[in-house]
């Protein structure tokens, strides 16, 4: 296949089987993206119509039972479908290989099969979701899920099919990185984006078998009729929580880590500086990934767990946050003397910064036991994980969206748009969650289908920013498809980015590299290297 | 639902519902000092960064960085470390008012609270009492909850005391608090519990001493007014107005208006005169037979209400006519 080494990737093979049976981790990254923005609008109308219902304490277009399968399944895609494979399955795929100087992963075929198991898993969970009309919570919390019917057995079976795509995917990240290097290229020399893959990827290897086993226990218990967690049988159903939280917090890193990649790339590249501290966000990422295994109890200060865990659980909760301070920190200060372009890639940087922090310093009042009494399962809580989720996750995906957009497709967006889109999203997001952090402090308890009276105008007002915010991404939608069909085909580095995947054509060729490339310099090396 | 109650008590502050012991104050000012903490140390990240955006703009003049700064030891130490001492701070504070929060004084009144789909109800030990969605207590004395859930988790929450707790079945779990107020206040279930979980909700009301005094005697009256005039209160002490009507239109449950000697019709086909059997029946055992075109949300009352109780509803519903 010598000739093909010049083409690009898209043109080298032809037709929709191309894409079936392809193990080129690009076009599979590609696969992703699709599926994944597909289980973002699905989940995003779910939320939509969910704030329809809430513009009033009486029925707008649900019933009560309806508006709890839309939370329901709000979350379980938003969590499993979308955001734990957004960033690593989707940009990590295409872009890590790149950033290495690598032909392809470790094993493409694998990666092709994960791809396959994430559309099934995730075919399955919707299925099952609708067919059960499972309105449980994304949680599934027993003794709950388990007297209602039977469907927690097949939604924790979708996850953990969705978990073994992601376990599948996390063991092939972890070989390429360990194996795969381009000479010269040690493991200082790795692009950040690659650092938090790795340790994403030792997250998901570790913690998703205990899905696994959460599962066994749930078909233990319904088949044998054994008490695990249901209390009319013996069971304990706070055991329930441990397993779930055990898998879950961790899970909570797995999204923000790579989205914690993409911002010192972002941070790198508009401002042409190396990055503050690079040991420092290399490190804490690891660090990050080991502690989060010893706070998921936070989750449980009132459940019952006995108060010297509760106190044990906020220590750690306290501890796990420096880590992210730090990298916060780290990136400010990589503007400092800098050349700052504020390209809408880095708004996206920004806006993370900000909300992310949001996130966090709400996150210490969550952690700080006298406060979470009064705020645990409010609007509160609400509020503080779309921070981190939405405001830290979702921006780090639209800016590493943005930022590899002109590489991945060759195409560059209308800039102009793109940053209205960029402020519609900014300023609709703090009107949608901002308000919450109000209505939960004030006592509106979350999964609630009416409310008081009083709280109808925060919540009024909170449903409106989702208006904003849909218009924002409608206009994401509409010109990044648009970009597509522009004529001009956009150089190496658009941005003046100097990691590797930027000394490589866009779109890349078929095996990334025409000659493999010879590293010998930091991966922000903005002296050194010349583009 | 148009018989929502609504006894949240706020007050001015924007973020806090009215706080109604001096354990709720001290925890507002732990989530002010933290609060305002965050609020100072955010604004501080956000004007260095403005700054920085201004002042390193990519402009024809500064095409590229300026210097490579990478490290500054002392600096990295300082935000290591600093960060660290201030959250150790709010552990050690927020741990102390926990233990207050967790810990009753010694001699306080025991309320058991039972939660189950999709209401509460309250037994006072000592006075024979039980409540039902209202649960009465003096100002000024440390009251416990003991509380368990006879089906799924639900969870007990308070705004204006700034508590909460989750309530399990199978196991005990406690809550205390000092109301220093008088005044009727908002009670939330807030562990999702089902269809109506925004729906089970319950009130709080202090009373004066002299008032829950007289209160408790009147509640204890139960034993010898007439059986007519016990179901009538019962209907709205037990909240039995909330799904059914006297006036012959159909709410969440079918009206009581005519109820007696009427036949029913059952989802399951099947039909029966309604006669003392029959009440008795749905109301200990709701599910057992379902009227036609009403959906199965009526909890059973059985251990809820005395067999005197029943006689009572009976006898009331009876004369409705
Ligand atoms: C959450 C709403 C709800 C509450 C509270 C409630 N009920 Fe019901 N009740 C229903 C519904 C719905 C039905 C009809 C379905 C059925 O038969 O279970 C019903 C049926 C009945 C019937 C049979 C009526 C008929 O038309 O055949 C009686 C008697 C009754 N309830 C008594 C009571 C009493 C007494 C209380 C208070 C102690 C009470 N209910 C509280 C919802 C409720
Ligand atoms: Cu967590
Ligand atoms: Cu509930």
């Amino acid at each position: 296949m010598g000739h093909l080494e010049n083409i690009n990737f898209f043109k080298a093979a032809k037709g929709f089987k191309s894409w079936l049976i392809t193990v080129d981790h690009k076009r599979i990254g590609i696969m992703y993206l699709l599926f994944i923005v597909a289980a973002f609008t699905l989940g995003g109308l779910a939320a939509g119509i969910m704030r329809i219902e809430l513009l009033s304490p009486d029925k707008v277009l649900l019933t009560a039972k309806q508006y709890n399968q839309f939370f329901t399944l709000h979350g379980a895609i938003m969590v499993f479908l979308f955001i734990i494979p957004s960033i690593p399955a989707a940009l990590g795929n295409f872009f890590l290989p790149l950033q290495i100087g690598a032909k392809d992963v470790a094993f493409p075929k694998l990666n092709l099969a994960s791809l396959y198991i994430y559309v099934f898993g995730a075919l399955f969970c919707v299925y099952s979701m609708w067919h059960g009309a499972v309105d449980t919570g994304w949680t599934f919390y027993t003794p709950y899920s388990t007297t209602t019917d039977t469907s927690v057995i097949s939604m924790t079976l979708g996850a953990f099919i969705l978990g073994f795509s992601s376990i599948l995917t996390g063991m092939n990240f972890i070989v390429t990185v360990h194996k795969m290097r381009a000479p010269g290229m040690t493991w200082f020399r790795m692009p950040l984006f690659v650092w938090s893959l790795y340790a994403t990827s030792i997250l998901q290897v570790l913690a998703t078998p205990v899905l696994a086993i959460t599962l066994l226990l749930l078909i233990v218990e319904k088949t044998m009729g054994i008490g695990i967690f249901d209390p009319a049988i013996g069971g304990d159903p706070v055991l329930f929580q441990h397993f779930f939280w055990f898998y879950s917090h961790p899970a909570v890193y797995i999204m923000i880590l790579p989205a914690m990649g993409i911002m010192s790339e972002l941070f790198t590249t508009f401002t042409k500086k190396n990055i503050f501290g690079y040991k420092a966000i290399a490190y804490s990422s690891i660090a990050i990934a080991l502690v989060s295994f010893l706070v998921w109890g936070h989750h449980m200060f009132l459940s019952g767990q006995s108060d010297l865990a509760s106190t044990i659980f906020s220590a750690l909760t306290f501890i796990v946050a420096i880590p992210s301070a730090i990298k916060v920190f780290n990136w400010i200060s990589t503007m400092y003397k800098g050349s700052i372009d504020l390209k809408t890639p880095f708004l996206y940087g920004l806006s993370f910064l900000f909300l992310f922090s949001v996130g966090g310093f709400t996150g210490i009042v969550l952690g700080t036991l006298s406060l979470d009494v009064h705020m645990h399962d409010t609007y509160y809580v609400v509020a503080h994980f779309h921070y981190v989720m939405m405001g830290g996750t979702v921006m780090g995906f639209l800016g590493g969206l943005h930022y590899w957009w002109p590489k991945m497709f060759g195409k560059m967006y209308n800039e102009f748009w793109a940053k209205i889109a960029c402020a519609l999203i900014f300023v609709g997001f703090n009107m949608v969650f901002f308000t919450q952090f109000i209505l939960g402090s004030k006592g509106m308890p979350r999964r609630y289908y009416s409310y008081l009276d009083q709280f109808q105008p925060l919540h009024q007002f909170s449903t409106s920013g989702t208006w904003v915010m849909g218009l924002g991404f409608i206009i994401v939608f509409i010109y990044l498809i648009n970009s597509l069909f522009r004529k001009e085909e956009v150089s190496n580095s658009p941005w003046g980015g100097i990691t590797l995947e930027w000394q490589t054509t866009s779109p890349p060729p078929v095996y990334n590299f025409i000659e493999t490339p010879i590293v010998d310099n930091d991966p922000y090396d903005f002296e050194k290297v010349k583009i | 639902m148009s018989t929502k109650n609504n006894s949240l008590v706020s007050s001015g502050d924007i973020w806090f519902p009215e706080p109604l012991s001096t354990l709720a104050k001290d925890i507002d000012y732990l989530y002010y000092v933290t609060m305002w903490g965050s609020v100072i140390i955010f604004l501080g990240m956000f004007l260095i960064s403005i700054y920085f955006l201004l002042k390193y703009r990519r402009t024809k003049s500064n095409l590229v960085a300026q210097k490579q700064v990478i490290e500054n030891h002392k600096l990295e130490i300082a935000w290591t470390v600093i960060p660290l001492i201030l959250v150790m701070i709010l552990f050690v504070w927020g741990f102390k008012d926990y233990l207050r929060l967790r810990i009753p004084p010694e001699d306080t009144l025991k309320i058991n609270v039972t939660g189950a789909k999709w209401f509460w109800s309250f037994e006072y030990p000592k006075n024979n009492i039980k409540t039902l969605n209202q649960v009465y207590v003096p100002v000024n004395q440390s009251i416990e909850f003991k509380m368990i859930s006879k089906d799924v988790l639900h969870n007990l929450f308070i705004p204006n005391l700034r508590i909460k707790r989750d309530v399990i079945p199978n196991s005990y779990s406690g809550l205390w608090f000092k109301a220093e107020k008088v005044g009727r206040y908002q009670i939330f279930c807030t562990e999702y519990c089902g269809d109506k979980h925004s729906e089970m909700l319950a009130d709080l009301i202090v009373l004066s001493e002299e008032d829950y005094e007289e209160w408790l005697n009147s509640a204890n009256e139960s034993e010898d007014i007439p059986l007519e005039d016990l179901g009538k209160k019962l209907y709205t002490a037990k909240a039995c107005n909330g799904c059914h009507s006297l006036d012959g239109s159909n709410m969440v449950g079918p009206t009581w208006k005519g109820l007696f000697g009427k036949i029913r019709n059952f989802t399951d086909g099947t039909s029966v005169k309604s006669d003392e059997n029959y009440i008795r029946e749905s109301i200990v055992y709701p599910q057992k037979k379902l009227v036609k075109g009403y959906q199965n949300v009526m909890p059973s009352y059985a251990g809820l209400l005395s067999d005197r109780e029943i006689d009572g509803i009976i006898e009331y519903i009876k004369t409705l006519k």
